[in-house]
């Protein structure tokens, strides 16, 4: 067999297995777990198209995500009695937190890679803080409660079992590979990656960098609009407090694990960090616990393991555990390669100029 | 009239450990073009530190005459030893391999940095907001229309003193001259036999030695703090540096003062201000970067340490 035709068949061995893992394992808590999951690797696959894909840290991440999360609490609950179907939502929230992409990057763009990391943080704060101060909009700390309830073909999804949601992540998680494959091989995509590895020599190709960056900005804002959705849904709440700096940096912790620029990388890495959050951590306490060591508890050490996750990846394994071909090259060659360190002089010394 | 005054008098006692802190990041940025997202958990670990010394005096309270002085110089010199060799530490564990790295590489490690350095804060002191013991005596004085609290003008003098010493540091040594030369050119610096590697350590001891400042001078006014604190100020020093020109050490001190006036009109004068103040602030670097990305002093002074 082919080396396409071998990946094939374990794709669809994984197909086979996720949709009917519902039906093996009846613990209502794995498939929750599961669908919680879900929702975190749509954030990674689309901070992964502006980080991985444009090379734009953003580190106000969660902010996207607040924007689809309050866009579905205020249109589709008690609040302001609208109540807008959830499928719809899924259409409408993504627009939104793209609009809210290009708002916030249409001035910012322009900033030099480090700046626009903290002006995105800056973001990241005022979007929550917006949300909590507004109080007779959105109750403030208390949050939006009773979010209506997704229903198909009139059944409404209810809250006894996590079946429903996990089929639908896993549908949008489908869609989110297939839209953020198909962006990474088109023509923008191709744009992206110009820009990450070289802004100045894109330019001067005659690309549209500010044109190819708000694409990345908005796209990636619309995957978080989707993911705020299915998970509001799904808690059937949203508080100000889901969305600190925190989550940012998970999601950013996520995809620097799996491998910046890696579909799959983002997958794995938030897979993985999801497990070690939901299961690894509370378990181990519990077992701790049991052994007789009462006063540990290892969820207390959460913030230290993204914190060693971006260093340690950073210093050793930048490209990530399942790196991107390209996205290694440009890490391991940076660093010895004389001509892209003159690269980086010049750029800096350029944008200095510029400023 | 009065009222506006007093918020002049806030804003500056606010404005100087912000501008301590900012300090840190300008000197970095210059040397290094890094944002050292860490840098505010330094100042954190400069006010837990100085705690732990307080504690260690037996100080639980006020203090007086000349042990009042002893107590502030033990506990202020130890937080500065301690802050400085925590950022030495960090420069060599985290970022002096990625020297040449993609400039991204940097960036994420320093928020990895800040992330291990607040979990550790949480676990020595826990998740809620501590006691930091009133050493202080704070007799207010009246005048003309605004009263000073002793511990405002504690403030403003060390921060004043501080970035005088910085300046004569800077300008009147050996290695203040190489720093400012590295910061100029790291290349050249290096041909003309600078130790570059050690200059760079230098700027990040002065720099979190004087978040070790900061950090003291915060215990003693706000009189409590917690392992997030370094968070929020660090963002709003690290705006004040940008507002007066990243890498300009006068612009730090400007900007320093000048967002701690902005943070204290706005919680006067903008409706719920308290709450719209971090609002502001943001606001304010984002109009900054976008207007004047070179700050204030940034084309004045083209000269960056």
């Amino acid at each position: 067999m082919s080396r396409v035709a071998v990946k094939r068949a374990w794709l669809a061995v994984l197909g086979v297995v996720l949709v009917a893992y519902p039906y093996v394992d009846r613990n209502n808590a794995h498939v929750d777990f599961l669908a919680n999951a879900g929702a975190f690797i749509l954030l990674a696959l689309g901070l992964n198209i502006v980080v991985g894909f444009a090379g734009l840290l953003d580190l106000g991440y969660a902010a996207f995500f607040a924007i689809g999360s309050y866009s579905y609490a205020m249109l589709a609950s008690p609040q302001f009695g609208i109540h807008i179907p959830f499928w719809i939502m899924l259409l409408v929230a993504p627009a939104i937190a793209a609009l809210f992409g290009i708002l916030l990057g249409a001035p910012t763009l322009r900033l030099r890679g480090d700046y626009l990391a903290i002006v995105t943080l800056g973001f990241g704060e005022i979007v929550p803080q917006t949300f909590l101060n507004l109080s007779q909009y959105t109750n403030g700390p208390n949050g939006i409660i009773s979010l209506d309830q997704p229903s198909l073909f009139g059944h409404s999804f209810g809250f006894s079992s996590a079946v429903p949601y996990y089929y639908v992540l896993l549908g949008l998680i489908v869609i989110g590979v297939l839209v953020a494959r198909n962006l990474r091989e088109s023509r923008l995509g191709r744009t992206w990656m110009a820009i990450r590895e070289d802004e100045l020599a894109a330019r001067h190709m005659g690309i549209d960098t500010t044109v190819a960056k708000l694409s990345a900005f908005a796209l990636g804002a619309s995957f978080s609009g989707v993911a705020g959705v299915a998970y509001a849904a799904k808690l059937s709440l949203v508080s100000p407090d889901q969305f600190q700096f925190n989550v940012s940096v998970l999601v950013l912790s996520m995809l620097v694990l799996g491998g910046m620029g890696s579909i799959t990388g983002a997958i794995v890495g938030s897979f993985v960090l999801s497990f070690v959050n939901s299961f690894l951590l509370p378990q181990s306490t519990t077992l701790a616990h049991a052994a007789g060591l009462v006063n540990v508890d290892f969820t207390n050490y959460r913030y230290m393991i993204y914190g060693v996750i971006l260093v340690v990846m950073m210093l050793f394994r930048p490209e990530g555990l399942i790196p991107n071909r390209q996205r290694k090259a440009e890490f391991r060659e940076a660093a010895t390669d004389p001509v892209l360190l003159a690269h980086e002089q010049t750029e800096y010394e350029d944008s200095v100029g510029a400023g | 009239m009065d009222v506006f005054l007093q918020q002049v008098v806030n804003g500056l006692s606010l404005g100087g450990i912000y501008a301590l802190i900012a300090l840190g990041y300008t000197m970095v940025y210059g040397i290094i073009e890094l944002i050292n997202f860490a840098h505010g958990d330094v100042y954190t670990f400069g006010t837990f530190t100085s705690l732990a010394i307080l504690t260690g005096l037996g100080v639980s309270g006020e203090v007086h005459g000349p042990w009042l002085v002893a107590v502030v110089a033990i506990t202020l010199i130890a937080a500065m030893l301690t802050c400085g060799a925590l950022g030495v530490l960090i420069e060599l564990l985290a970022y002096r391999r990625l020297r040449n790295a993609p400039r991204l590489a940097p960036l994420i490690t320093a928020i990895g940095v800040s992330f291990i350095l607040e979990n550790v804060m949480q676990l020595w002191h826990g998740p809620s907001p501590i006691p930091f013991p009133q050493v202080v005596p704070n007799p207010s004085v009246t005048l003309g229309l605004v009263s000073v609290s002793a511990k405002q003008v504690l403030v403003i003098a060390l921060a004043l003193v501080m970035m005088v010493a910085l300046q004569l540091f800077i300008y009147n040594t050996k290695i203040g001259k190489a720093m400012r030369a590295t910061a100029q050119d790291r290349d050249a610096a290096q041909l003309m036999g600078i130790n570059v590697n050690t200059t760079i350590l230098v700027t990040f001891l002065v720099g979190s030695a004087l978040a070790g400042v900061a950090g003291f001078v915060s215990g003693v006014y706000y009189g409590t703090t917690w392992f997030f604190n370094g968070f929020e100020a660090g963002l709003k020093a690290f705006t004040a540096a940008v507002l007066g020109g990243i890498g300009n050490i006068l612009g730090a001190m400007l900007g320093g003062f000048l967002i701690g006036l902005i943070e204290a009109m706005a919680t006067q004068y903008v409706p719920q201000g308290a709450q719209w103040s971090n609002v502001v602030v943001f606001s304010v670097l984002v109009l900054v970067l976008i207007f004047r990305p070179s700050g204030l002093l940034g084309e004045s002074l083209p000269e960056k340490v």
